[in-house]
């Protein structure tokens, strides 16, 4: 199982991808242990550290960077919403 | 209760019509429509002559439609609403084009009035949108706005 991670506005256009599906490694149990990992990559992912205000929603509910993670999820990250 | 994320254009005459078609228990239909403005200069920065020539919406599709849901079932528990349409659109959007329209049916106005304008607020802060604006100098992202978080979190101490 893995969990199908997706990147969104400024943040896909930084990334130059919008969908990824990675095997969650152990140790990895939060959204922000999940953004850690990701930006640990070096350039282009270290974005996801920079980004002001980073949002994550896990399985379409936006919710804080403790938030628990685990394989077969959706997690989006994204920069703040500027829709209406 | 009826929530649509589109890319064609909407009538705000006939969705507002189509709230208390066939009912007369109905008093009070406050709405709002939101439009693609040319000049934004005052909150650019120092790019701020450049006008915006078009617009690209973006979202997060099922995400999106479900969390414009959320703000409604909220709005249904704040205040007494009998109907309420949601209409956003997406894609590539010109200056006076509509954005978004939210219709807000009551038996009195100010349960309307008071749940059009929460929907709004926190629609700009919790569903997941994001423009991107074409200028002469090139595209550019939005920036979410403080004022924005602050018009929303009003709606947290109580009404």
């Amino acid at each position: 199982m893995t969990v199908k991670i997706l990147f969104f506005a400024g943040l896909r256009e930084a990334l130059g991808t919008g969908t990824e599906a990675l095997a969650l490694p152990d140790g990895v149990a939060t959204a922000g242990g999940l953004r850690d990992l990701l930006a640990a990559r070096g350039d282009p992912w270290s974005a996801l550290a920079t980004t002001r205000n980073l949002r994550v929603a896990v399985n379409q509910q936006m919710v804080g960077l403790d938030a628990a993670v685990k394989s077969g999820d959706e997690v989006a990250f994204f920069p703040p919403v500027t829709g209406g | 209760m009826s929530v649509s994320v589109q890319q064609a254009d909407f009538d705000a005459g006939a969705e507002i019509a189509a709230l208390s078609a066939g009912r007369d228990d109905v008093g009070a239909v406050a709405s709002f429509v939101g439009l693609v403005r040319a000049d934004k200069a005052a909150r650019v920065g120092a790019d701020g002559t450049a006008a915006v020539q078009a617009m690209t919406l973006e979202h997060y599709p099922g995400m999106t439609e479900n969390a414009l849901q959320e703000i409604v079932t909220q709005a249904e528990a704040r205040w007494e609403l009998l109907a309420v349409r949601v209409i956003h659109r997406v894609g590539r959007l010109l200056p006076g084009d509509r954005i978004v329209f939210v219709a807000v049916a009551s038996s009195h106005r100010g349960d309307a009035f008071a749940a059009c304008e929460f929907i709004m607020d926190y629609l700009k802060t919790r569903a997941p949108f994001w423009k991107k604006e074409e200028t002469p100098a090139g595209g550019r992202w939005v920036d979410a706005r403080e004022s924005d978080d602050h018009a929303a979190g009003r709606w947290d101490a109580g009404k």
